[in-house]
């Protein structure tokens, strides 16, 4: 589904990928772990197309995306959530959801100012398939709240509708946990598990290692930049280099 | 699976509530529409009717600016120029050749479209302080070739002669007629514009104002879209530059300067930026504020900005949000006092 092969990202002097490849198997939940500043998040920047690579290439299925830009990927099934939370924040609930559904729609400026038929049509499909990742979401009830006045972790729910709206074929999640209690949590992983599901594949990046070891198919570790071992939650649990990266020499 | 009911419910009563939503906006429209147009019956003769009609004009330019800067947030220091061109295109045009003016309106309109698509490219990939420089410097460019190309525009001592607009023997030659031209005219920009606001495209670009990262990974191109919306913003302030060219008959660049470019920033703002009808509000204040204030005449720029300074730190949603709460609190509290009456 998703693959990177051999990425690496110098910002300045200063490396921050080193040549880390792996896969991702279309259905699965991989995990994305590693100590602070192991290049996680750049990692999701650079296949999201916010940052350039300096080597290696990302694929999307047979398609290398290493060049596009961040507004065509969504088009071709790839979306992702972010770390800080990016909402439209004097936006509501409903309409943010609505945004995801921007690549699944094409009225133009002429046909909206002039409330074309078909946009009509269109507007009104725009918005019943929103209602219904809303529901997905269990946050139709607050469809009409201004998004910016959601508590955190409701913000973290909305972004995740957003992003299922753009019908994606996999989603990429930058630590969703972070920032919620632990029912909160529980409530997370079992969405990401309905998301599956419906035979969307997820990437995660994330802090929370119960949360990672219950619901992940697959882990990857990142440790100062370099990929430090991949493989199953049990395996990644027994791998003695692991454990000496996140706790430490000693 | 009580979990789900409850969804399936709230998205029922949430179909519901858009319904009554829409047709409450539509009647807002209808009454808006109705409000103007019955308007002359009551000013007959009155030079208010003069007035209005600028307000008209107004409302067109500021509606234009708050596409770009209270949808999309984009700043232009430099609409006036779009203005100036709607009006010099067809007031030096219709004043020398006996052609049709609303082709020359389209022609104009058509121009500037063009020349914002081609400058609004390269210029909207600055952000903030950048942008509102360069969209400045356009505007200072523009504003020196109507004062300097002298052959062509009369120069500073400005370019007379230009036709009324007509329509077979209706002649828009006097403050009624103009009236009804401009403002017939505006309210099919306020409704463009409405629905454009509600539209994909609408939600587009408020994505891009709170969230530019986001919009993008949600597959929105920002960067064609900005430029898009500019156009239309450019194509909007044309058409009212032409209206007012055949209004006045005489153009001169003290109109399209840099001074007006600031007084249209200052209707958008005050009116309530990302507001259709706060463009309305904001342009009405802003054209017959220097009436009432005939005394401070060369102060205009600095209560402008003063105005500027103190919306944005008391009432950023413009006078628009502090009517709509004004409204909401009227309404609570007489749904209060039904609900007491209905306890006793």
């Amino acid at each position: 589904m998703l693959r990177l092969n051999g990425i690496t990202k110098v910002f300045g002097g200063l490396t921050a990928l080193e040549d880390v490849s792996f896969s991702v198997d279309g259905g699965s939940i991989t995990g994305v772990i590693g100590p602070n500043g192991a290049g996680k998040t750049t990692l999701f920047n650079i296949v999201t197309g916010l940052y350039t690579q300096t080597a290696g290439d990302v694929y999307l299925g047979e398609k290398n995306i290493s060049f596009f830009e961040t507004e065509s990927l969504a088009g071709l099934g790839l979306v992702r959530t972010f770390q800080n939370v990016e909402l439209f924040a004097q936006m509501t609930v409903l309409e943010n959801v609505m945004v995801g559904l921007h690549t699944g729609s094409k009225s133009g400026i002429f046909s909206c100012a002039f409330k074309l038929p078909g946009q009509i049509k269109e507007e009104k499909y725009i918005r019943e398939k929103s209602l219904e990742w809303l529901a997905f979401t269990g946050m139709a009830d607050m469809a009409d709240r201004k998004a910016g006045n959601l508590p955190f972790g409701k913000g973290r729910l909305l972004e995740i509708s957003r992003a299922l709206a753009a019908k994606p074929k996999i989603i990429l999640m930058d630590e969703p946990a972070a920032g919620l209690n632990s029912r909160e949590t529980a409530e997370l992983a079992v969405l990401i598990r309905r998301i599956r599901e419906t035979g969307i594949t997820i990437v995660l990046v994330e802090h929370d290692m119960d949360l990672v070891m219950d619901i992940c198919d697959a882990i990857v570790v990142l440790n100062l930049g370099k990929k430090l071992a991949e493989g199953t939650p049990r395996e990644i649990q027994e791998n003695p280099e692991v454990i000496s990266a996140y706790l430490g020499d000693g | 699976m009580r979990f789900f009911s409850r969804q399936r419910h709230a998205v029922r009563s949430l179909k519901l509530n858009m319904i009554t939503e829409k047709k409450r906006q539509i009647l807002i429209f209808l009454i808006f529409a109705a409000a103007v147009l019955a308007a002359p019956y009551f000013l007959k003769g009155n030079y208010l009717l003069n007035v209005f009609v600028f307000v008209g004009i107004n409302t067109m330019l500021a509606i234009g600016l708050n596409l770009l800067l209270g949808y999309a947030g984009q700043i232009s220091l430099g609409h006036a120029a779009f203005f100036g061109m709607g009006a010099y295109i067809s007031g030096i045009i219709t004043a020398r050749f006996p052609v049709d003016p609303f082709l020359v309106m389209i022609l104009a309109a058509t121009i500037a479209g063009a020349l914002a698509f081609v400058i609004g490219s390269p210029i909207l990939k600055l952000k903030g302080h950048y942008l509102a420089m360069a969209t400045m410097g356009f505007g200072i460019i523009m504003y020196i070739i109507f004062n300097e190309t002298v052959d062509w525009t009369g120069g500073p001592s400005g370019l007379s002669g230009i036709p009324n607009l007509h329509i077979g023997s209706l002649i828009f030659d006097n403050d009624l007629n103009n009236y009804y031209l401009v403002w017939l005219s505006t309210l099919a920009v306020m409704l463009l514009s409405i629905n454009l606001s509600q539209s994909r495209i609408g939600r587009a670009l408020r994505a891009i104002n709170d969230s530019e990262v986001a919009a993008r990974v949600m597959g929105v191109n920002a960067r064609i879209l900005k430029v898009r919306i500019f156009t239309v913003s450019a194509v909007i302030s044309a058409v009212a530059g032409s209206l007012y060219a055949h209004i006045m008959t005489f153009i001169a660049p003290a109109s399209f300067g840099f001074n007006f470019s600031v007084e249209l920033l200052t209707m958008v703002v005050v009116g309530g930026l990302g507001s259709i009808y706060g463009s309305f509000l904001g342009a009405a204040i802003l054209t017959m504020l220097p009436e009432l204030l005939r005394v401070f005449q060369d102060l205009d720029i600095i209560i402008y900005g003063l105005m500027l300074i103190l919306m944005t730190m008391f009432m950023p949603g413009g006078l628009i949000s502090g009517i709509e709460a004004a409204a909401g609190f009227i309404a609570a509290r007489m749904k209060g006092t039904k609900d007491s009456d209905a306890q006793a």
